[in-house]
């Protein structure tokens, strides 16, 4: 019972931020975590090839001098879209037979005061999280401090979350 | 094919593949796509201090350690094996504007003249790559999110939240890259 209450508080906290909630009942041993390695190396390899990880199609995007960024995201929604609708409406299941299940997000102000800080973020770096890790895979060591400092920013607001208006 | 593979790949082929890693990661473990949890998760491993936001027990979340490491080798496969020798090609626009600040070299995915190591302790390199970077794992986390997690994720779940925190992305953008950038490239 008590064992129960502890996953049930752990879930809860990992709720704080719905994007990280991932319950599964069942367990598996770590090697089934390589294949979310294996969609990662494929994901990167795209990131690298679009040049979606180049700080200059970033500088492009947000003075609306190229529409490849707007493209890749806008086609990438709608694929994303499609595939969640088709997953919903024929209540296809993990290939473990688990049914899907993806959590809502609840609105708090947080999304509008830290959705910009990230703003400023990305057009300075040229770079959201996913292309930190890819642009040091092509070399370009220094980007590991700003991935660094990205851990550090995600610890600070971590420490002051209390304090902060949501 | 090789040869193929080794250009610039467009938008369409690209952002279509992007999108199917929404469903991907459904599918083969019922995990919702989101990259900027990776910086929480590696706070809760390294330094939880207490903080009740860190105090979880993130092997749970280690599935999304495996995708991040996943990227970065990704990225060093295509820049290894499928990368042609051409300077990316800017907006002749960006690149007059870039020429002003004393960025000349396209050579690489980020600007080589501001992000390298000697640069790192100057005051535009100062803020380009640690203030830069601060702000986006503080933003991102505060917002629930980034790009992968809000703009694609939540937004291929009809989210509103989500929808709100993607325009404020771009608006913070917008910005950042027409307003402020300019004086801090100035520097």
């Amino acid at each position: 019972m008590q064992q129960n209450t502890d996953t049930e508080k752990d879930l809860q906290l990992r709720e704080l931020d719905a994007m990280c909630v991932n319950e599964s009942h069942l367990q598996h041993k770590w090697y089934h975590n390589l294949k979310y390695l294996v969609v990662g190396v494929l994901f990167g390899i795209v990131f690298v090839k679009a040049e979606v990880v180049s700080w200059f199609r970033i500088q492009e995007m947000f003075r609306l001098q190229s529409f490849h960024m707007y493209g890749i995201i806008g086609s990438a929604v709608v694929v994303g879209l499609i595939s969640v609708f088709l997953i919903k409406k024929f209540n296809i299941k993990t290939i473990y037979g688990e049914p899907i299940k993806i959590s809502p997000k609840t609105f708090n102000k947080g999304q509008i005061y830290g959705g910009l800080i990230f703003g400023f973020g990305w057009a300075i770096t040229g770079a959201c999280p996913g292309p930190l890790f890819a642009q040091i895979g092509t070399g370009a060591t220094v980007i590991g401090i700003t991935l660094l400092s990205a851990v550090a920013g995600t610890w600070v607001y971590g420490y002051l979350r209390e304090k902060l208006p949501h | 094919m090789i040869e193929f593979l080794k250009q610039p790949w467009a938008w369409y082929v690209a952002g279509p593949l992007i999108g199917l890693t929404v469903p991907a990661l459904l599918i083969i473990g019922n995990k919702s796509f989101g990259i900027s949890s990776s910086l929480r998760h590696v706070c809760a491993f390294c330094m939880p201090a207490n903080i009740p936001f860190f105090k979880y027990d993130w092997k749970k979340e280690v599935w999304n350690l495996f995708f991040v490491f996943g990227i970065f080798l990704g990225g060093a496969i295509a820049i290894n094996l499928l990368s042609n020798a051409n300077p990316i090609e800017v907006n002749p626009k960006l690149a007059r504007e870039l020429a002003d600040y004393g960025i000349t070299n396209f050579n690489n995915l980020v600007p080589q003249d501001i992000m390298n190591w000697q640069s790192l302790f100057t005051l535009k390199g100062f803020i380009v790559m640690i203030i830069g970077g601060f702000l986006v794992g503080f933003g991102t986390r505060y917002a629930g999110g980034c790009t992968s997690g809000h703009a694609i994720m939540g937004l291929s779940n009809l989210q509103l939240p989500s929808l709100i925190a993607t325009i404020s992305f771009m608006i913070g953008g917008f910005i950042m890259a027409n307003l402020i950038l300019p004086f801090i490239l100035s520097l």
